[in-house]
């Protein structure tokens, strides 16, 4: 049985066929990479999988269940956690602010609890910024929790973005271009950061234009063009792949590869 | 420490305020008055804050549900006699109910769509009870609604009786507002404020909590309008009135959306300056326009959300990187 399993998969809005029947496996564990050109249906890919949109046809299966008509909400009960290309920070709350709610899901505290502050919420919001403060942590970004997002940098907007995203506990992360606009050095850095969340046991898919950190940190990559897979496989297969040269790379991504 | 032990001793000064306000005026029947209606705006205002300011979603139908809260209380101590507090429990729960009701259709509703959407429904929640002559009495009111049956030795025949009651369920909506902002329900909301999409991938049922929020403020609402009604011992369409929601929501603006004291400044403020501008009729709006454009374009979150800011300006100047800029949810949580 495999981890995630897209069978199958199309989109078409109105006329448009934005994802053309895609099959697609994630394996667990593992870095999965998804490229292409600009317009070629790698966010509509995510969001079918992520469940903002409902497929035209196919099904998607995560860990056998068949997860292709649930709300967004109950993806993330299931372990499915995904970051934006913004990242939708409140700017105007501290760091930590932000990640405790990140754990809300996996507590049953409600507006009774709420009210008279039962036993329960006080021991779900301490155990909420005791995950907040270790997704921190785990990301490097601990040092920075009571300050306000609106002074911190690109960077580590992203960086805590992805605390939020590892405080829901999930199982597999979506990350969609976490590296896009940041500078050289700091995208070394997020790459790291992506191999310790995959060998923490997390599973990690990323849509990223980057070549170089793709070709680096990827143990499997996809490729769209026009809705449709062209290819897969390591990223070894993928360099030398014509069908990927000639619809993808062109000659200055192969000099920048090589 | 120090700030905490500085906020305690504000709220506990306004608290000692509020209880001897009455001595210093106790021969003065109509400053209390003023004072009783601006606590009942308060509690309306502070139910507005939960949805608009905490939840994000601007709802225009607060009115319409103050004015259901008021005529229930009305309607049912008149027509039916029946006891005080069970009409004013009945009159929470009967708005609450058209609340869930309403609620679930306009949430479907997003952003701008919303508040127009709500903004009709307010406006025909005022056509019903203006047309519907023979529940409302539509265009004549209500009149002779009582004031609240006496509880044992208490009874709430004297102007200071009434502010001392509406003072209570003044300060247990505020507490009961502050109670869930701090929470991890207030945290939900919060984040549904933040970003819709970003709260679904974390996990939260947006529309249920969308729903609970919006039945929550519509609570209030109908407690004040219940209040309001056994106050003024007489109600008319006007309660439903858009004049009535824009007023709320000017006290919101003013006060500082998505603040915790904030409708408590802005409603009290506010009518305060349109009884010292009285004399003037209807040019008040004159000064009360420049007001709202000048805080709407330097103070987006109001008087308290400016203070904040200032404050959290001066104290980045002596010690960076320890700033409080406007956190909804401060010191406890996020000082362990």
């Amino acid at each position: 049985m495999a981890f995630i399993e897209v069978k199958g998969i199309t989109k078409k809005f109105g006329g448009l066929t934005a994802v053309d029947s895609v099959d697609f496996e994630i394996e667990e564990g593992k870095i999965t990479a998804i490229i292409g050109p600009n317009g070629a249906g790698k966010s509509t890919f995510f969001n079918l999988i992520n469940g903002f949109h409902k497929p035209t046809s196919g099904s998607i299966l995560f860990e056998g269940k068949d997860i292709t008509k649930i709300p967004v909400h109950k993806g993330a009960h299931l372990g499915i956690a995904r970051t934006f290309q913004t990242t939708h920070l409140f700017e105007q709350s501290t760091v930590i602010d932000n990640v405790i709610v990140g754990h809300r899901l996996r507590t049953k505290s409600n507006l009774f609890d709420a009210i008279f502050r039962t036993r329960r919420e006080k021991q779900e919001e301490d155990k909420a910024y005791e995950i907040a403060m270790a997704s921190l942590e785990f990301v490097g970004m601990a040092h920075l929790a009571d300050t306000p997002v609106s002074t911190i940098t690109q960077e580590a907007k992203k960086r805590v973005a992805i605390a939020l995203a590892l405080a829901t506990g999930p199982k597999v992360m979506f990350l969609d271009e976490p590296a896009a606009g940041i500078n050289p050095e700091e995208t070394d850095g997020l790459a790291q950061l992506m191999k310790k969340i995959a060998a923490s046991g997390i599973t990690v898919c990323t849509i990223e234009h980057k070549m170089q950190m793709i070709m680096g940190m990827a143990d499997k990559i996809m490729v769209l063009n026009q809705g449709a897979k062209i290819a897969e496989g390591t990223p070894d297969e993928i360099k030398n792949n014509p069908v990927v040269i000639e619809a993808y790379l062109g000659g200055e991504a192969i000099a920048e590869v090589n | 420490m120090d700030k905490i032990f500085n906020h305690r001793t504000l709220i506990a000064l306004l608290v000692v305020f509020a209880l001897v306000f009455p001595l210093i005026y106790a021969d003065n029947r109509y400053v209390l008055h003023v004072m009783t209606i601006g606590f009942i705006f308060t509690i309306s205002v502070y139910g507005m804050n939960i949805i608009a300011g905490f939840t994000g979603q601007l709802s225009l139908a607060h009115a319409g549900f103050f004015a259901i809260g008021a005529y229930s209380l009305g309607i049912l101590t008149t027509r039916t006699e029946m006891n005080f507090w069970l009409a004013l429990l009945l009159a929470v729960l009967i708005t609450s109910a058209a609340g869930l009701l309403l609620g679930a259709i306009a949430l479907r509703t997003k952003e701008h769509f919303f508040a127009i959407y709500t903004l009709i429904v307010g406006y025909l929640i005022y056509l019903l009870i203006d047309k519907w002559d023979g529940l409302t009495g539509g265009i004549r009111g209500l009149i002779g609604i009582p004031i609240p049956d006496p509880i044992g030795p208490l009874n709430f025949e004297s102007a200071t009786a009434m502010y001392y009651l509406v003072l209570f369920f003044l300060l247990l909506s505020i507490f009961i507002a502050v109670r869930i902002v701090r929470s991890l329900t207030g945290r939900t909301y919060i984040a549904i404020r933040n970003s819709e999409e970003l709260a679904q991938t974390l996990g939260i049922n947006t529309k249920v909590n969308k729903l609970i929020s919006f039945v929550i403020s519509v609570a209030y609402a109908g407690l004040a309008g219940a209040l309001y009604a056994s106050l003024t011992r007489f109600i008319g369409p006007d309660v439903a009135s858009t004049n009535m929601v824009f007023n709320f929501l000017m006290y919101l603006i003013v006060g500082g959306i998505g603040t915790l004291s904030g409708p408590l400044v802005g409603t009290m403020l506010f009518v305060w300056l349109e009884q010292f501008l009285r004399s003037y009729q209807e040019y008040h709006l004159l000064i009360f326009g420049p007001i709202l454009v000048i805080m709407v374009i330097f103070f987006p979150t109001g008087i308290v959300g400016g203070f904040y800011r200032i404050k959290a300006k001066l104290q980045q100047k002596k010690v960076p990187k320890d700033n409080k800029y406007f956190n909804p949810v401060p010191a406890k949580s996020t000082k362990k």
